[in-house]
């Protein structure tokens, strides 16, 4: 990891809370010990939030964003090979270059490699499930995949979570830190999913990829397109 | 200002994570360890650490928390110790080895920038370490400053002094008696 630090002028923008989900969403049951249950307190900006870490190209492996070959043990991973691809952009519509980011998900019958993950479904040995990249100087990122399945979990009865990729992103300061989940357009499980719930109706949809027949490789693998947007910077100088 | 987008809405990083985080365990190489101190690097060297715990008081297993900060010149530089990520373990503990960071900015006290992400956790939270020994720095501090009195106990680490260096204990309560202060900024 390379530390380096971006330009750590001017405040940006807040959480917008109008998109986030509340901490406190109990159909979300896990939500319900978690929660913070005292306002968050307002701090105004200082440098150490408003520079963050740098992770540079030299810190990938070539096959980082190839989750169908960088898990291979003897052959192809099973699935519906995919392609997502997108950019990172700033509330001001300005791109994000140059910024990490981490996918994680579940195999094609909805079974994690995690250690913890007991759903009766068969693991792939040629899929690990994890990958990253780093935005080109557009901000745009792309990712070769199998496309995950959806998994039964504990929070109520008959609950199955939405087929779903994690994404973890940094951007250019430790208050531009966001971690989301990726959803597949036309899941019937997304209306009843807690999780995809819990963000705010207008907002929600935001989390669902677009099919893309440009993306799409013929003979090869569906594309898939995600936008993701976080924090900018004020217009104006806030002064505190 | 050009047009505005909206934000993309945060979701929880769920329970399976660590795969993928913190993948030593699973035969990867990992972007980010809790050992941001080499052995060479300028500054008192000293262990963070702690126990994240929910609403009832029970450690929580799936848990990350994340660090950035200054070298002991106060700068967030190349070299300088910066970025930290742990995952908590079956008994929610957490721990960096590290250097103890400068005065990064004018008046306000050494600390270190915390995020703290969980199942469970719809948005990470934001949260900052501050040093038991740095009490007239933390008096003149004005994020502590924007804190109730009665909970910025929450945000000081404690030192103490054992055989093995230097530990200084944070714990993170997520709610409830003790609960931490977590910041919207």
């Amino acid at each position: 990891m390379d530390t380096a630090v971006h330009d750590a002028a001017g405040d940006f923008r807040p959480r917008d809370w109008a998109q986030h989900p509340p901490y406190l969403s109990p159909d979300y049951k896990s939500t319900v010990l978690r929660s913070p249950s005292k306002p968050l307190i307002p701090m105004k900006q200082c440098l150490s939030v408003r520079t963050g870490p740098v992770f540079g190209h030299d810190s990938l492996a070539p096959l980082d964003s190839d989750l169908t070959k960088n898990g291979r043990v003897n052959g192809e991973p099973v699935g519906e090979r995919i392609v997502v691809t997108g950019r990172v952009l700033d509330e001001n519509g300005r791109p994000v270059p140059h910024t990490l980011l981490e996918i994680w998900q579940a195999n094609a019958c909805g079974r994690y490699v995690h250690r913890w993950d007991q759903h009766d479904a068969p693991l792939d040995p040629n899929f690990f499930g994890a990958g990253r990249c780093i935005t080109d100087a557009e901000g745009r990122y792309r990712f070769t995949t199998i496309k995950p399945g959806a998994y039964p979990w504990g929070n109520h009865h008959n609950a199955w979570r939405p087929a779903h990729i994690h994404f973890s992103l940094f951007g250019p300061s430790f208050l531009t830190r966001l971690v989301t989940q990726m959803y597949f357009p036309g899941d019937p499980l997304l209306p009843l999913d807690p999780i995809y719930n819990g963000v705010p109706e207008g907002a929600r949809e935001l989390l669902i990829s677009r099919f893309s027949i440009d993306v799409t490789e013929p003979l090869w693998a569906l594309g898939y397109e995600f936008d993701i947007v976080l924090r900018g910077r004020q217009a104006t100088p806030m002064e505190g | 200002m050009s047009q505005t987008l909206k934000q993309t809405p945060s979701q929880t990083v769920g329970p399976y994570f660590a795969y993928a985080w913190t993948p030593e365990l699973y035969g990867r190489r990992p972007l980010a360890t809790n050992r941001l101190a080499t052995r060479n690097l300028a500054g008192e060297h000293i262990r963070i650490e702690g126990v994240v715990t929910d609403g009832e008081g029970a450690p929580i297993r799936d848990c990350v928390v994340e660090i950035w900060q200054a070298g002991a010149d106060g700068l967030h530089a190349p070299g300088a110790a910066g970025f930290g990520r742990c995952g908590t373990n079956d008994e929610g503990h957490y721990f960096f080895d590290t250097v103890k960071p400068g005065v990064c900015e004018p008046g306000h006290a050494p600390h270190i920038a915390v995020t703290v992400f969980a199942r469970g956790m719809l948005s990470h939270a934001f949260t900052r370490l501050h040093f038991s020994d740095e009490a007239a720095a933390n008096a003149e501090d004005p994020v502590l400053a924007g804190v109730p009195a009665d909970r910025r106990d929450t945000l000081i680490a404690r030192r103490a002094e054992l055989p093995g260096g230097v530990v200084y204990r944070f714990d993170i309560r997520l709610q409830g008696e003790g609960e931490t202060v977590f910041f919207d900024c």
